[in-house]
């Protein structure tokens, strides 16, 4: 069987007109874990006896003609987000037990349409690196290269949909957490506006870059879960009350007209020759679209984003992870002697290396002495970015950089060298400084190993990015192509 | 400029963070290559210019009281490492 290779949209088709069940494709999917899950490992909890169980209940809608797009598609959920009764461990010691008592809002949303849930997917612990090997419990590996890194935080979701596991994936995105690997995996990653998905449920990392989307096999798919997942909820208050377009409307072939910016400073020292030229490439073909690009864009304050997200997401998470305190749940260190010690033992213990590292950088950031000289001057800074982004804004529909500077890079490489793999993000991270949405699509390969495109719009403009991703995916084949595993 | 020994046993300590030497030794390395790539913000010029906490525009987000249901204390504690009736149990701390 090899339904496990359909998109929602195909899914849904044969669904709809009975050629296909629920039961088969998830039972198709489940077999090609079965299948790849030894070699990529993406997957922290398979959810098999639950997956059938949606399956069917899904095929019971079906059968009464209640069918909604993602009705009886199977999904695999990045382990950050919340599944009540379903453990969510953040690829952390410390959330290893974690079983929530709630829904995500977007988890939520899905199983009120129908969606069947195969797993949870690996992370780098706590959403915080570049290329899931700071997961807690193993490395996923890249299954255009199994020696190389998938890319992260979300290199569970990014595989799973790279290697037809589940048929579409939900992420998160703090500082191109879905972008980067959506690139290194050539499959397609929305990380939305800031403001436009719920982040109810969703483990917090850096709560004022934070975002949900999706992962996909193609544009289509990105814009039917936009629709499902978007919206305002009275639970984050950082929701935008702003109505959800039909995202699939915006998804057109006709570029005429359109007004693209390249911003120069994207195109990094150090950025690979390879990665340089697909985009080139990928640049003409826009034009061919009838677009008109202007490859001298300007966002001069680009060299600053990086010290700007490594101070404020660092401490962001330091306050987020207080929490963590042995007490109300997860690991919680028992022999101790006092309450701080319990609380410093559990820490030390139930965190990982990268985590306790940007802790503690956050904690140096925010600390009496140094908060006006890194945290303050940051939030600066950021407002500097943003101004930027809307100026250019005032000049262009969208923006076009590479995703990520270089192709994967091989396990262990960046490991222990936290400044190397940081740069890793230096195209996605600005995005999430300005709160803006930005979409990575496949856009080539050097050899067999991908190259992804970012596209970036103003805020609340995805249909505007999903309408370019669209035209250049229709144009061009790299989404078609699979790897070998 | 490197992080000492002390500044770091610091930062741990405001951060409830138990470190071995060895993570000591390590950290005060790591960050402070960190924090040489902060410097770059120093040449830029911030006058007059405001701070952003987050990027969208709302301001001042409220919403009726209403009365709804709330998880049962059961549902609270099952995660609870250590509980004593309704109650999560913890160590002592005032002794």
């Amino acid at each position: 069987m090899t339904a496990h290779r359909l998109t929602i949209h195909e899914a849904h088709e044969l669904l709809k007109n009975k050629k296909l069940s629920s039961v088969e494709l998830t039972r198709a999917c489940l077999e090609r874990v079965e299948e790849v899950e030894p070699k990529v490992k993406a997957l922290v909890t398979l959810t098999v006896e639950a997956a059938i169980k949606q399956a069917e209940e899904a095929d019971k809608r079906i059968a009464r003609g209640d069918i909604k797009p993602l009705t009886g598609v199977p999904v695999v959920i990045k382990d950050v987000l919340c599944t009540r009764g379903i453990r969510t461990t953040c690829s952390s010691r410390m959330l290893e037990n974690f079983i929530p008592p709630y829904d995500a809002t977007v988890v939520e949303k899905l199983n009120s349409l129908g969606a069947v849930t195969i797993g949870k997917a690996n992370m780098d612990e706590f959403a915080m690196g570049s290329s899931t090997e700071h997961s807690a419990f193993f490395a996923t590996h890249n299954p255009w290269d199994l020696d190389r890194v998938p890319g992260g935080s979300s290199g569970g979701s990014a595989v799973a949909v790279a290697t037809d596991e589940g048929i579409y994936a939900l992420g998160s995105d703090t500082g191109g957490s879905i972008r980067q690997p959506a690139g290194f995996c050539s499959v397609v990653g929305l990380k939305p506006t800031y403001g436009r998905v719920s982040r109810y449920g969703l483990v917090a990392f850096a709560s004022s870059l934070d975002q949900i989307g999706p992962l996909t096999k193609d544009v289509t798919d990105c814009a039917l879960v936009m629709n499902a997942i978007a919206g305002f909820d009275n639970r984050d208050s950082t929701s935008v009350p702003q109505p959800v377009p039909d995202y699939t409307k915006a998804l057109s072939n006709d570029l005429k007209g359109l007004k693209l910016g390249v911003p120069k400073e994207y195109f990094v020292k150090g950025m690979q020759a390879e990665v340089e030229e697909a985009l080139e490439e990928a640049i003409k073909k826009l034009e061919e679209l009838g677009t008109e690009v202007d490859r001298e864009a300007a966002l001069p304050s680009t060299p600053h984003a990086l010290a700007v997200y490594y101070i404020i997401a660092p401490s962001e998470a330091s306050a987020n992870l207080a929490r963590y305190d042995g007490v109300k749940y997860g690991f919680s260190y028992q022999e101790a002697g006092s309450m701080w010690e319990a609380m410093e033992k559990t820490r030390q213990y139930g965190f990982g290396e990268e985590v306790k590292r940007r802790i503690m950088l956050g904690t140096y950031a925010l600390s009496a002495g140094y908060y006006d000289a890194y945290y303050l001057k940051a939030q600066k800074v950021r407002t500097l970015i943003r101004r930027e982004f809307d100026q250019a804004f005032a000049k262009y529909d969208a923006l076009i950089t590479p995703t990520s500077p270089t192709v994967p890079f091989k396990l262990g490489e960046k490991l222990d060298d936290p400044v190397q793999m940081y740069l890793s993000d230096v195209c996605t991270l600005p995005i999430n400084i300005a709160g803006v949405p930005g979409i990575s699509i496949p856009a080539g390969f050097d050899g067999n190993l991908p190259i992804g495109m970012q596209i970036i719009g103003k805020p609340f403009g995805e249909e505007a990015i999903l309408r370019v991703a669209y035209a250049y995916e229709q144009a061009t084949e790299w989404h078609k192509q699979k790897p070998d595993i | 400029m490197k992080l000492s020994r002390e500044e770091v046993l610091h930062i741990a300590k405001l951060a409830r963070v138990g470190v071995t030497d060895e993570d000591v030794e390590r950290l005060s390395e790591q960050l402070s290559d960190i924090l040489a790539n902060f410097e770059i913000l120093q040449q830029v010029d911030t006058t007059d210019v405001p701070p952003t906490a987050q990027p969208n525009p709302l301001q001042n987000v409220t919403k009726d009281d209403q009365v709804a249901g709330s998880l049962p204390p059961e549902q609270i504690l099952a995660n609870a490492p250590k509980k004593e009736g309704e109650y999560f149990r913890v160590k002592a701390v005032l002794e």
